[in-house]
């Protein structure tokens, strides 16, 4: 089991390593001519006004608590899915209702109008 | 044991027997062993980027009735080399109000988390990097990471286009996350099993025949997880140049083209082990160089069909692909989900030649249904519609 993650460990190590080898190699190679014009931020010609680090209105907030109670919903499903041979016919039934449930939440954000981009 | 019943076994005794011969203990042999093979592995996955690129840009000229390169060797085959080394020499920039760290760090983490996917994919029934028993969740852990590096370049390149591109990928990840997940579901209520060679494995019957529409969200959720057309929004040309990659230059931009295209192949590959049957196929258990065929194979095909798509739909709008999600594709995905965990209970037992058909008429039922409910829908708008027009004159 510990040799598995050290595995993954290692993998995501080498593969970062490895395109950053690519990086590293154009860095040595090519050329640097920086200069202000050509480092300045490119939108499109026109002069950049203040900074991207601004507050932003994000549309989504509501979608993403729907994804959360999705996502969190589907992580419960796991072992039942897993264990579903294993299980009586109830227990099998009563994950359909916990589906069921998560599906009228789903119907009750469509009735309100939170499921459109505004 | 020959080299062409288990490959990788066979090659793994050898460098064993050389490395004790110099005198290293067991446990060291094997760690570099393991390393050894991680980076087989990583540089097969990297090597074979390149030749994507040449079959995409073969491919997409195809479908605009192109040539595409023809010049560099056989079929234009070396494009791909003088490609990467023309992005290698060229200048990189770097805005100057970036945040350097994380500027630097996206592309990596890009390509990273897609190589990171590489290390549960089983090639063959002997040739694969781990055999994780928690292995979907995985994949869906290590596919969030490469999201993670699309907003570290939006947010790091302090760029406005950048940044709106991020944005939009969010909405899209947070959005296709969730049918993508639940469906990964019926492959493992089919299988009992999470570990994705286990589901390679019980495959006898291939399990896109068992759950067709599952196969198919799957399929869409992809595409949408991978931000290619017609779910591209977070590079749209026309409305913010090029999204996220809008600051990056030379290599780095490399490296994200190389990523995506090897995410699009490995998601080609997913559709073709969790619904195609992987690396299974005549001789493959014999011959695990021929599994890996196989496996490359389908894998190939799902990708053309992932390119197919994305070079023949057009880019849709943001409302609409979120309604699209949550308005179709999740309430589907769960339906499917019930049936298909329903019919897996009540026909524990029965003959596998009948599981499979009452599985497969039960999703052209959903499937009918839908398109009844759809159409119901369509003809009360379209009605709508038309009085709306009468009313107004």
């Amino acid at each position: 089991m510990q040799t598995e993650w050290l595995y993954i460990g290692l993998f995501l190590v080498l593969g970062m390593v490895m395109p950053a080898m690519a990086l590293m190699i154009s860095w040595l190679v090519a050329p640097k001519k920086p200069n202000p014009i050509k480092q300045s931020t490119y939108e499109c010609g026109v002069e950049t006004v203040g900074e991207a680090w601004v507050q932003f209105k994000a549309e989504y907030y509501i979608f993403a608590l729907a994804f959360l109670i999705f996502d969190v919903e589907t992580v419960f499903l796991f072992p039942w899915a897993l264990a579903l041979d294993k299980l009586p016919l109830f227990a099998v039934v009563e994950g359909i209702v916990f589906i069921l449930i998560l599906l009228a939440g789903l119907v009750y954000l469509w009735r309100k109008g939170e499921l459109e981009w505004a | 044991m020959t080299f062409w019943s288990d490959p990788i076994r066979f090659v793994a005794d050898w460098l064993l027997g050389v490395l004790t011969g110099w005198g290293l203990t067991e446990s060291a042999s094997d760690a570099i062993l393991m390393v050894l093979g991680a980076v087989a592995l990583i540089t097969f996955a990297l090597v074979f980027d390149i030749f994507l690129v040449w079959v995409e840009r073969k491919v997409v000229a195809r479908f605009q009735d192109r040539l595409g390169p023809n010049r560099l060797g056989p079929f234009g085959l070396f494009q791909p080399f003088a490609d990467v080394i023309k992005l290698i020499i060229k200048e990189d920039i770097t805005p100057a109000g970036a945040n350097k760290f994380l500027y630097n760090l996206a592309p990596v983490l890009s390509i990273g988390s897609v190589l990171l996917l590489w290390a549960v994919i089983p090639l063959a029934p002997r040739i694969y990097g781990l055999d994780m028993n928690v292995g979907l969740l995985y994949v869906v852990a290590a596919g969030a990471l490469g999201t993670l590096a699309i907003i570290f370049a939006g947010w790091a390149s302090n760029n406005k286009y950048a940044l709106l591109g991020a944005f939009r990928l969010v909405a899209t990840m947070v959005a296709y996350e969730v049918p993508m997940v639940v469906v990964l579901l019926i492959p493992a209520i089919l299988a009992d099993s999470l570990s994705i060679w286990q589901i390679t494995a019980s495959q006898n019957i291939w399990y896109v025949i068992l759950s067709p529409l599952g196969a198919l969200i799957f399929l869409i959720a992809a595409i949408a997880e991978l931000g290619r057309s017609p779910f591209d929004l977070t590079e749209a040309e026309s409305e913010i140049v090029a999204g996220y990659n809008i600051e990056y230059s030379g290599m780095k931009f490399g490296l994200f083209y190389a990523g995506e295209l090897l995410h699009a192949f490995t998601f080609g590959g997913f559709v073709a082990i969790l619904f195609f049957g992987g690396w299974r196929g005549p001789g493959a258990e014999q011959y695990p160089l021929l599994g890996a065929f196989y496996f490359m194979l389908k894998a190939m095909i799902g990708y053309w069909v992932i390119m197919w798509v994305k070079y023949t739909v057009p880019r849709i709008r943001i409302d609409h692909m979120l309604a699209f999600n949550w308005k179709f594709l999740t309430p589907l995905s769960l339906v499917v989900l019930m049936v298909t965990a329903v019919l897996d209970k009540v026909l524990a037992g029965v003959a596998p030649w009948l599981y499979a058909l009452i599985m497969f008429l039960s999703n052209l039922l959903i499937a009918w249904v839908t398109i009844e409910i759809l159409r119901a829908l369509g003809r009360r708008a379209g009605e709508q519609a038309v009085t709306q027009q009468v009313a107004r004159y």
